[in-house]
């Protein structure tokens, strides 16, 4: 089995990548409706991401 | 009066009309929607669970044992382990094969492992969408 190293930053916007895509498929009724919850998704996860990545820089300081 | 009839009520939906979408969507993640004709769906769940499951392995993450104890280590191991199981057909074949690492330090490995029930947590909500189709309760 090949092994990989990724960053945080590259290994969690893979995590939400493949979220949002699974997310978006399950959710809404129309393929539009689920492109765009998707879209939105991976929006909020990197949203999230950039916010708890400052927070814990700031927190430690 | 409460009755004792073990009949499921008649908005239920049969056990034969979601049970096989349901059982190769857990085998095969994405099979489940295959087989209800949702083609498209059925491969972006496959494509997305995969190369969660496969990254999770090449960063060397580790499968949970069910372990009980306090609370916290029941919740985490059991519900770790239902995770990993949920992944199906690549959990079976990483374990019969021997890819199942054993758990090490580092945030890579921490990743592989979150991928790892990640992937299933996945297809678990992918089994339930494929329920909801088979059983008519969505398109």
């Amino acid at each position: 089995m090949p092994k990989m190293n990724l960053s945080h930053f590259e290994a969690a916007i893979l995590f939400a990548l493949f979220s949002s895509i699974v997310l978006g498929v399950i959710t809404k009724r129309t393929d539009s409706e689920r492109l765009r919850y998707g879209l939105r998704c991976f929006g909020y996860f990197v949203l999230a991401l950039i916010g708890l990545g400052w927070l814990m820089h700031f927190g430690h300081g | 009066m409460p009755s004792n009839d073990s009949n499921p009520p008649a908005d239920m939906p049969s056990t034969r009309s979601w049970f096989p979408a349901v059982g190769l969507g857990w085998l095969v993640p994405g099979a489940g929607h295959f087989l209800l004709k949702r083609p498209g769906r059925g491969a972006l769940i496959l494509a997305s669970v995969v190369s969660m499951f496969l990254l999770g392995l090449m960063m060397r993450g580790a499968m949970f044992q069910p372990q009980t104890g306090d609370l916290l280590t029941t919740i985490i191991y059991v519900g770790g382990f239902v995770g990993d199981l949920a992944s199906g057909l690549l959990y079976l074949l990483t374990n019969w094969l021997g890819y199942n690492q054993p758990d090490v330090a580092g945030h890579v490995h921490d990743y592989g492992t979150k991928f790892l029930v990640g992937a299933g947590l996945l297809n678990v909500l992918a089994m339930v969408d494929a329920y909801e189709i088979a059983s008519g309760k969505k398109d």
